[in-house]
């Protein structure tokens, strides 16, 4: 059960080897969280990410999970919940690819598309459900500020992004009034240093505070809000040509 | 919270509570006084059933002679006061909002300002009807567990369905109320335990005042008016007894309890604070108050939850001023606006297992939930409560962290056992539960 400033006694991470989700879930670990699954395909990084959080006070366990098999989402997710009340469900997948060789190879191109949106609709929609019949806790869905407006660098990936944070949306009006709660989190580029760019404590410090707020989107950093809406209306002629 | 997804059931009759027990859902089910009237999280069941109880506010029986009521749990303390004061009773415990109800008072075994003289409100409990998980309704005498887990046990050992409450004689309807300025906390203490009997004492405290200042507090003391301190020829003479509802002026229910705290900052909520010390009379008493039916002298704004606020109440035991102390300093040098920092002395501990005082202080807090860094700070203070032997009220706690529970109230592990024995399904529950794990 969340406390009265929305931190989580219990977690679960889709994409259990996120940087961005392992640092949320640290700074949860230190404040209220007590257990924490983290879903994502068997690896030792998986493992070793698990033995981390246990080494913080956590009960950290892993489970199986696969975004490109939407098919086994409700079965793996249902077990999931079945175990107890998930307070967070943090959904932290997804690949960037590499834009210039997927233009040459679609099939890796779609495979990006699955992975960012394709996979996060279905295991969106398996947590909101749970959330739903639970009747309290919060979905967080990590978006990307690329999915704001398309760039000549990397539209593949921005393109599924911009589809994940229009379902998040979605998903948020629909779980209006249900006691669930769901937050869009778009975070500029955590992997370079320079002005606009962030890093994964960054986010998680965003998203413990948009949980205290209850709100429904957060930027990191918090000025990109203003910066990617005047890009957004800039026209195309002109956005083609600035070094993005 | 906004938008729970609960199903709200008001049973009028018996029958109903025990057919909406037996029907709830996987998610369970908890009873609750009225919509908004908690504090903390106690009756809230996310995703499950609540049951409203005032539907069941009948008055079944009065004896009055002996200032005996057996009454519905759904009967709010003010409409009981109301009935009964024309006949020289008033309610033996009024907690700091008037709008409880009977169940209610029970079930969170709510203390008001005579803690030290009257005791919880259990203490008058002579007995009282329990619909278990089982769906059977057991009669719960003062004594047995079950009643030492029912009182303070937050509704999580069945619904109380009636009560058979014993009353307080009084012979008007009015207070004389005292109240002076204590310059520290060291003097308001002093104050407070100066072997004074009267029946009702609190502080508000001025959060703002730092260095010397610390702690320095608006005392106010009352006592029920004896029928001979009336001035004859008054209307107060002539109806010692009858009971009329005051209004307050609009402006002062709006501060005291009507303004969200999301839209003030800890700059507004400290400057009510400073500037209810600054304009209370230096001391004054002998003051006639009526006793209305929202018990304004007993401290207090209008009791439901303040949107956009944390409440914050804890208790220490005496011997442990140091404590109390330290935490009034780090609140002060927090700069912690508080609505509503509220100071009373407590008597002795009562017999339910999960109630909330013990012989010493308490001190109640409304906080914005905005602060900065507030989750942090109040965490804090749990560890220096809980280090001091001391506890956090569950029926207006919404953050407590599960690990301390038991450090806090000892017989917690005998409360889940019998629980687990009583309720095997766990068909009662509530988001408190589910935090704490109860």
């Amino acid at each position: 059960m969340k406390d009265a400033f929305g931190l989580p006694q219990s977690l679960l991470v889709l994409g259990g080897t996120s940087e961005i989700a392992l640092a949320t879930a640290r700074r949860l670990i230190a404040r209220r969280t007590r257990t924490v699954w983290l879903a994502g395909r068997p690896s030792p990084a998986l493992e070793q990410a698990a033995e981390s959080l246990r080494a913080l006070g956590a009960d950290a366990r892993t489970v199986t999970f696969d975004a490109l098999d939407p098919e086994s989402h409700e079965t793996v997710l249902g077990k999931v919940f079945a175990e107890g009340d998930i307070d967070l469900v943090l959904l932290a997948f997804g690949v960037l690819g590499d834009q210039a060789q997927d233009e040459r190879d679609p099939v890796r191109a779609v495979q990006v598309a699955q992975t960012n949106y394709t996979g996060a609709v279905s295991a969106g929609l398996v947590a909101a459900g749970a959330l739903q019949t639970q009747g309290h806790g919060s979905l967080v869905v990590l978006s990307s500020a690329a999915g704001e407006r398309a760039r000549r660098a990397d539209f593949i990936y921005g393109s599924s992004k911009a589809g994940l944070d229009a379902f998040t949306q979605g998903l948020g009006d629909a779980l209006h009034g249900t006691g669930a709660h769901v937050m869009v989190v778009r975070p500029g580029y955590t992997r370079a240093e320079g002005p606009l760019t962030t890093t994964p404590e960054a986010v998680a410090t965003a998203i413990e505070l948009g949980l205290r707020r209850r709100s429904e989107v957060v930027w990191v950093p918090g000025a990109l809000r203003l910066v990617m809406a005047a890009l957004r209306h800039t026209p195309r002629a002109l956005f083609r040509r600035l070094p993005l | 919270m906004p938008g729970d997804t609960v199903s709200v059931i008001r049973p009028r009759t018996y029958e109903e509570a025990a057919s909406a027990v037996r029907d709830c859902a996987a998610r369970g089910a908890v009873a609750r006084g009225g919509p908004g009237r908690a504090y903390g999280d106690a009756a809230r069941n996310s995703g499950g059933t609540v049951l409203d109880m005032t539907g069941l506010d009948r008055v079944h029986v009065v004896d009055a002679d002996e200032g005996i009521v057996l009454c519905g749990s759904g009967v709010l303390l003010h409409r009981l006061a109301e009935l009964m004061l024309p006949l020289g009773w008033f309610v033996p415990v009024a907690p700091a909002t008037g709008r409880a109800t009977v169940g209610g008072a029970i079930g969170a075994d709510v203390h008001g300002g005579n803690h030290p003289v009257s005791g919880s409100f259990s203490h008058h409990v002579l007995s009282l009807e329990l619909l278990t998980a089982d769906g059977e309704v057991r009669t719960v005498k003062p004594g047995t567990e079950l009643f030492a887990a029912t009182a303070g046990g937050m509704g999580l050992t069945g619904v109380i369905l009636t009560a058979t409450i014993r009353l307080l004689p009084v012979e008007t309807a009015y207070l004389t109320v005292d109240t002076e300025r204590a310059a520290d906390l060291d003097d308001l203490m002093a104050r407070l335990t100066d072997g004074d009997h009267r029946r009702y004492g609190c502080a508000r405290i001025d959060l703002t005042a730092r260095g010397a200042d610390t702690g320095r507090a608006v005392l106010t003391r009352a006592d029920h008016t004896p029928l001979d301190a009336l001035r004859t020829g008054t209307r107060a003479w002539r109806h010692p007894l009858s009971c009329r509802p005051r209004r307050r002026p609009p402006a002062l229910a709006l501060l005291s309890g009507g303004l969200p705290g999301s839209l003030l900052g800890r700059t507004s909520a400290g400057l009510l604070g400073g500037l209810r010390y600054r304009t209370a009379p230096r001391a004054r008493s002998g003051e006639l108050r009526p006793l209305s039916a929202d018990f304004p002298a007993l401290a207090a704004p209008q009791g439901t939850r303040r949107t956009g606020c944390v409440r914050y109440r804890f208790a220490v035991g005496h011997g442990q001023e140091e404590t109390l102390h330290r935490i009034v300093r780090r609140l002060a040098a927090y700069r912690c606006g508080s609505f509503h920092a509220v100071l009373q002395p407590l008597g002795d501990t009562d017999a339910g297992w999960l109630s909330f005082p013990l012989p010493g202080w308490t001190l109640a807090l409304d906080i914005p939930a905005a602060l900065p860094g507030l989750a942090g700070f109040l965490d804090g203070l749990d560890e220096e409560v809980a280090a001091a032997g001391g506890r956090v009220c569950l029926a207006e706690d919404s953050r407590l962290r599960p690990g301390l529970l038991t450090t806090m109230y000892p017989r917690a592990a005998d409360f889940r056992t019998l629980r687990a024995r009583l309720d095997p399904r766990g068909v009662f529950v509530s988001d408190l539960a589910r935090r704490l794990d109860l």
